[in-house]
């Protein structure tokens, strides 16, 4: 087996087990720590498509910023306030069933569309991202969608300072 | 592969030897002598405390997470050293060229924020947990001027490729770009042209002379990025004992000494390449006195290796013996101080330097 197919099963295989790991453990910070692992193997994949800019944004987007808060947030929660951090399963059933059947559906929908037939996934694609173009496109065809995240960051920015801000009264078990 | 070992190598004997620098600056520094019975004038001091923490017992606490207190050291040591891979040491010896270079190395280095939280959260000790709660908050409000520094650079350069940001700084820049000019403090109006001139006319704080600030503030928060003094609340030995890695000890604590120095030459390496010209030699062509062809070889050359990576080395040196000098001459801020620093000065000044970078790239073209 050539190296890269080592290394995309290798990603894979991280993600796969990871994301079970989630669904089976009961301890929420596993589960987001585990989750860590899943966006890490998921960039890993991005690479192989050859969208390297989408897999950097991923992990410092996802694992830099938003699972930290994930965590900070679980600790802050559990530990200082001495209670345990345990989910219970609920609708067993259901759950399984459910989960199955869109698995199902993807694997149907992903034979008959017959993904390795179509003529450009065999086209090589080229190695080298360009960046310029990417960013030049970001800036002129998609100016709109990029402008309004951006004010939609900023809202959530001021609602942060909001609410956390002076304005607040303290509560009596405040740390 | 060669870039994978050489940087392995050269962090490990580094760090052995910037431990002794840093017991032998802080002690000259107080007017001590420092280390002075293993080895001629204590030069092996650091070789025999290795030695010992290896045989040391691998104690793990009775009530500790053992499977997020375990890994937790591996993976604050993996994020840090994975930041090595796109590096360029010299013109032509670099690890990975990944076009996205400087974005994947904030990337993965903001991944030592989650083997701190992993370290802090499994020690089960408030000692730990607290030291891992600061040193992260710490981290992850500094990266914000770090980041906005490197978008600056990024803005003046043109590429996220470290290798071509080095080359720009260079008086070989014409070799990979026939057509490239650099001018004189970057402004094309005043035509004085700087590219076969080189030397430190070249290196990015002068081609935009905006950057000297941007150089400062990215050095004070490299200082916090590596937890160092005065940004060293997450450890302050008189209130946390030992921060988040105080329930280690032997390898495991030695694993995250290796990450705190790797971090620093890290960040020294970074600041060399973004800011200080990278392999380049801070001598200039004068007329007919080419002082910067002398002191540097031709890429692919073993002149411009041999010279590429002295100057590329002994930079980088030089600033992890600033950072130590600013650890042992400063006090620590205070917590409120540390935060307020970064968000009410550091973070509204990068904003305004970003803005202020976009304006003098329109005078370079």
């Amino acid at each position: 087996m050539e190296l890269e197919a080592i290394l995309f099963y290798f990603f894979a295989g991280i993600t796969a087990f990871s994301v079970l790991f989630i669904a089976v453990t009961r301890n929420i910070l596993y589960a987001a720590f585990a989750l860590i692992l899943t966006f890490i193997g998921v960039a890993g994949l991005f690479v192989f498509m050859g969208a390297e800019f989408i897999a950097i944004t991923q992990i410092l987007v996802y694992v830099g910023g938003i699972l930290v808060l994930l965590v900070f947030g679980i600790m802050l929660t559990h530990r200082l306030k001495g209670q345990k951090l345990k989910t219970d399963r609920y609708q067993m059933l259901f759950g399984f069933l459910i989960s199955a059947g869109i698995f199902g559906l993807f694997i149907q929908s992903i034979h008959s569309g017959a993904f390795s037939n179509l003529p450009w996934v065999d086209q090589e694609y080229s190695q080298e991202v360009e960046l310029k173009s990417f960013g030049l496109s970001l800036m002129t065809d998609y100016v709109l969608a990029f402008e309004v995240i951006g004010i939609l960051l900023l809202v959530a920015l001021i609602g942060a300072v909001r609410i956390a801000g002076n304005a607040r009264k303290e509560g009596t078990d405040a740390a | 592969m060669y870039a994978f070992l050489f940087f392995l190598i050269f962090l490990l004997i580094y760090t052995v030897f910037a431990v002794y620098a840093e017991r032998k600056i802080s002690a000259f520094i107080q007017d001590r002598y420092g280390p002075m019975e293993t080895g001629y004038y204590g030069l092996l001091q650091t070789v025999a405390d290795l030695l010992k923490l290896i045989q040391k017992e691998d104690i793990v606490p009775f009530k500790a997470d053992k499977k997020l207190f375990k890994p937790a050291p591996v993976i604050i040591f993996l994020a840090v050293f994975a930041g090595f891979a796109v590096l360029p040491l010299t013109s032509d010896f670099a690890g990975s060229s990944a076009q996205i270079g400087i974005f994947y190395l904030l990337a993965i280095v903001s991944l030592d924020v989650v083997g701190i939280l992993m370290a802090g959260w499994g020690s089960n000790s408030k000692y730990a947990l607290w030291g891992a709660m600061r040193s992260v908050a710490q981290i992850i409000s500094y990266e914000i001027p770090l980041g906005l520094m490197v978008v600056c650079v990024v803005m003046i350069s043109q590429t996220l490729n470290l290798q071509e940001i080095t080359y720009q700084q260079s008086i070989w820049w014409n070799q990979i770009n026939p057509e490239a000019e650099n001018y004189l403090f970057g402004i094309k109006a005043l035509g004085i042209e700087t590219t076969n001139v080189g030397g430190i006319l070249t290196w990015n704080i002068l081609r935009s002379p905006l950057m000297l600030i941007g150089f400062v503030i990215f050095f004070i928060s490299s200082l916090a990025e590596s937890n160092r003094a005065p940004f060293d609340i997450p450890e302050a030995e008189s209130e946390l004992v030992g921060g988040f890695h105080t329930e280690y000890s032997g390898f495991r604590w030695a694993l995250i000494m290796l990450s705190e120095y790797g971090m620093m030459l890290l960040v020294s390496f970074l600041a060399v390449i973004l800011f200080l010209g990278g392999w380049n030699s801070f001598l200039p062509n004068i007329g007919s006195v080419k002082l910067a062809e002398w002191t540097s070889g031709e890429p692919g050359t073993l002149a411009g290796h041999l010279w590429g990576a002295f100057w590329m080395i002994s930079k980088a040196l030089f600033l992890v013996a600033v950072q130590m000098w600013v650890r042992w001459t400063y006090p620590r801020l205070r917590l409120d101080q540390l935060m307020n620093l970064s968000w009410k000065y550091l973070t509204p000044a990068s904003i305004l330097l970003v803005l202020l970078s976009a304006v003098w790239r329109l005078l370079m073209i």
